[in-house]
């Protein structure tokens, strides 16, 4: 059996190392980014510094999270947007 | 005289620290250095037992710490490896009647003696870990090819930075070749990929160990065992030695094994 498994590949799918190596990538991710300190903090002023400029939008409801829903990792912002800066400021440093 | 100071930890427990611990320390010593060993675990007295020196115990750690005798005076000689010595755990105290401090004066006072301190630290990534790694400059991390036990692994090696001692060793404890070939358990590069520290040994599953405990005899002094031959290994790779990881080798099939063969009998 283990022979002809083998020689034709695996028929019933990822082996349970796949599995295992996948979920492992997953949980690492998100333990690294939970536990570094400030890390998910630093990265919320970065992302108001860039989005304001664009942007008028409601700080204080904004939330960034890491969402590992099918095989992979995402990052997911929601930041509620107040008001749309005039195409004239867009450019505006 | 100033020799170095290793804790060995893993975060998980039950995944051969100890036993490692033992091991390495016993094959370090047989190869002439003379070691020291640490059990730091307070409360849950174990390297003892696997040392086979558990009824010739007087003094332990916490007595030294409280100043009731000297480190010198605490520690245990190997009945067999001469230059290998054991400071144990006290078994009615707990972990708090160590200090990170207490622990670097005695990682401290011992090295200026032996060529190496090595520290086993309890499971965990409270008190006890703090503690076990206060005086240690360098780090050996075990973990097993299982997934709870790589991340905790992950945990303490970021721990470890904290604490100040950067690059870690990683030790792949009870890895079984005949199932990373089924492809039912994570292989040594998948564990690498994930922990990216440098490998230290790779150490097979091996029936030899729990044998080796029950008498009370290093793994590392059964000639035949292969989770033996692979501590020594790792004892030779501290002591600087460039040694092949050999368990790499159980990967091979037969017939890449054949032609190794025919490839050294002609060279």
């Amino acid at each position: 059996m283990d022979f002809l498994q083998r020689l034709f590949g695996r028929l019933e799918g990822p082996s349970s190392r796949d599995t295992a190596k996948n979920r492992l990538r997953l949980v690492l991710v998100q333990d690294r980014a939970t536990l570094s300190p400030g890390l998910m903090e630093q990265l919320k002023t970065d992302l108001i510094e860039v989005i304001t400029r664009y942007l008028d939008i409601d700080e204080s409801n904004m939330r960034v999270e890491f969402d590992n829903s099918d095989a992979s990792v995402a990052i997911v912002a929601s930041i509620p947007v107040r008001e749309v800066k005039r195409s004239s400021g867009a450019g505006a440093r | 005289m100033s020799g170095s100071v290793i804790v060995v930890t893993s975060g998980k427990g039950g995944v051969g620290k100890t036993t490692a611990t033992a091991s390495i320390g016993a094959a370090l010593a047989m190869m002439g250095p003379s070691v020291v060993l640490i059990d730091a675990d307070i409360g849950l007295r174990n390297l003892d037992l696997v040392l086979g020196l558990e009824g010739r115990i007087f003094h332990n750690l916490v007595d030294v710490v409280d100043g009731a005798v000297d480190a010198h005076k605490a520690l245990i000689r190997h009945k067999d490896i001469k230059n290998l010595s054991l400071l144990p755990a006290a078994q009615s105290r707990d972990k708090t009647a160590v200090t990170p401090e207490s622990m670097k004066a005695i990682a401290d006072e011992l090295k200026s003696s032996f060529d190496y301190v090595i520290i086993d630290c309890p499971a965990g990534i409270e008190q006890g870990f703090k503690n076990a790694v206060a005086g240690a400059e360098k780090a050996v991390v075990v973990t097993t090819p299982e997934m709870s036990a790589v991340r905790d692994a992950d945990r303490i090696i970021g721990m470890l930075e904290h604490e100040g001692i950067a690059d870690p060793w990683l030790i792949i404890n009870r890895i079984r070749f005949d199932m990373v070939k089924k492809h039912d358990m994570l292989d040594v590069n998948d564990v690498l990929e994930h922990l990216k520290i440098e490998l230290l040994g790779v150490i097979p599953d091996d029936e030899a160990i729990i044998v080796a405990t029950n008498k009370g005899i290093p793994v590392v002094m059964d000639e035949k065992s292969k989770a033996g031959r692979a501590f020594r290994d790792v004892a030779a790779r501290i002591m600087g030695e460039d040694v092949p990881m050999a368990a790499a080798a159980e990967e091979e099939d037969w017939f890449t094994r054949i032609i190794r063969w025919f490839a050294r009998a002609r060279g």
